[in-house]
Parts: C-alpha cells; structure tokens; sequence
C-alpha cells in the first residue's frame, strides 16, 4: 500500500497565504479598530492561544493609539515571524515630537496626554519583547514581540 | 455613533458595542451625565459584554463615565467583562476599572438595586408612579 510519489520526510509545508505582513496608516480610530481586529486574525491564523491573541490585540489597539494622540498618526506594521521561533511582531512607527524621558514614559501612572499613563508599560507587559527607540523632535519607533 | 441609553425606572441601562472614537465617547458622557441629571437617575447600569479588546484609552472612558454618574450620586455597575478583557486589563496595570462589575445585565440590575435600597433615603415606588 506505499504511495510511488516520494515525499521527503521534512517537506515544509506550503506558506499558508492567510499569514501576510500588514502595514497600515493610522490616522483616525476607525484604522486603530481594523488594525486591532487585523492583529487578532492573524494570531488566530497562526495558532497562538487565545489569550496571546487579546494580548496582542490589545497591544496593537495601544500603540495604534498612542500613534494617533502623540503623534497625530504613523505607521504600524505587523510581521508574522516564522524563524526559530513562531511570532508575531508589532512595529510603530511616527515622526512625532518623540518621547523626552523614555524612563519616565515606562513609569506607571505616568502620561503626557491624559491617558491612563500604562499605555508603553502595558505593551512592555503584554508582549514578550519590547523596544522603544525615539530621538526628541524627530519621532519614535516602537518595536514589540510576542512569542507563540 | 450614537450610544442608546435605555430607561428602566429610575435606573439607565448602556450597552458599549464597539470601540468609541474620542468625539463618541465625548457625546456619550455628555449624554449620559445630562439624563442621569434629568431623571435623577438612581443606578446605572453599563454593560460592556461586546467588547473584546479594551485598551487603556477604553478604560480610562469607561472609568471616567462610572465616576461622572457618581460624582451626580447615582450607583454604577460595569457588567459583563469579558475573560479576556479582564485578564489583559490586569496585565497591563491594575485599577484599569476601579467601578464595580458584575458577570451579566441581569446580576448588575440586582446589584444596583439592592444597593439603592440601602442607601435608604429614596423610595422607589413612590417615584415611579410620576
């Protein structure tokens, strides 16, 4: 009963073309909402547990955001990561006034805008890996990992 | 898009069902804080069941709309926060929703009332026959 078409034992399976990078242009909150759900499908798609899914909903849904009232809008990409390690990386982008004491932005309670204040240290909580590069006057990049 | 504010009694009921732009949730308060002055209401009730993600700028709205409806002296109750909610809203920092909740309308409507009763100082059959 052996099949004639020989398949090698490690064939990858095919790029599922469900899982795609998105980038999308903040601009008003009814982007924050797509964006949001965006992120929710794909780490649906990619199997990740339900609970790191509304992480990472939560987390896109607050840099989006934070974009928007900080930066008057940017640029949020997401990126299937599919290496060693299965992930899903969030990047936001802006080319805002920048964020003046980085420390003090990652302080809870601390907000510049009347937000909770636990936007940036919610992400940093929420997601696995969590990098903030801003330069005062010239923007910030914010870059987020959650691991499956 | 406009939120309805339902009137049981002297009691509001509000079902948030999609994430409020910051004009939205402006005019909801508003609306919400003018209605409560006008009926005087006792106890409001603001459900949040379909609302699968809420981020900080969602609590701080829902925050701040439980503490205007207290600020008038009406009682509030969050009810039904979803599992998911609940566990990412911890995880990003706790006190995100500092009201009262309640699993489901039902169990907020109970909670509202008893609370009302003892307040002691309104009777609700007397007001509800105007």
């Amino acid at each position: 009963m052996h099949s004639d078409r020989y398949t090698p034992p490690s064939a990858p399976s095919p790029p599922d073309p469900d899982i795609v990078a998105i980038s999308m242009r903040i601009d008003t909150e009814s982007d924050v909402a797509a964006i949001c759900r965006a992120v929710r499908a794909l780490a649906e798609r990619m199997a990740f547990s339900r609970s790191a899914a509304y992480s990472l909903a939560t987390a896109a849904s607050e840099l989006a955001t934070n974009l928007l009232i900080h930066a008057g809008g940017g640029q949020l990409q997401v990126a299937p990561l599919t290496g060693m390690r299965t992930g899903i990386e969030l990047l936001a982008e802006d080319h805002g006034p920048g964020i003046g004491d980085l420390a003090l932005a990652l302080t809870d309670g601390y907000s510049t805008a009347g937000g909770l204040g636990c936007g940036l240290p919610g992400v940093d909580r929420l997601m696995d890996l969590c990098d903030i590069d801003s330069v005062p006057g010239h923007g910030t990049r914010v870059r987020a990992v959650k691991w499956r | 898009m406009k939120i309805p504010i339902l009137r049981l009694g002297r009691i509001l009921l509000v079902s948030i069902q999609d994430d409020l732009t910051d004009n939205d949730a402006m005019q909801f308060q508003s609306d919400l804080v003018e209605r409560v002055a006008e009926i005087e209401a006792l106890g409001v009730a603001i459900d949040i069941t379909a609302l699968d993600v809420v981020d900080s700028y969602m609590a701080r709205v829902i925050n701040d709309t439980a503490c205007m409806v207290g600020l008038l002296g009406a009682e509030v109750v969050i009810c039904g926060v979803q599992p998911f909610v609940a566990m990412t809203l911890i995880e990003m920092g706790r006190d995100l929703l500092g009201a009262n909740c309640a699993f489901n309308l039902e169990q907020g409507l109970e909670i509202l009332n008893r609370r009302i009763a003892t307040r002691g100082d309104i009777h609700i059959d007397e007001d509800e026959d105007d």
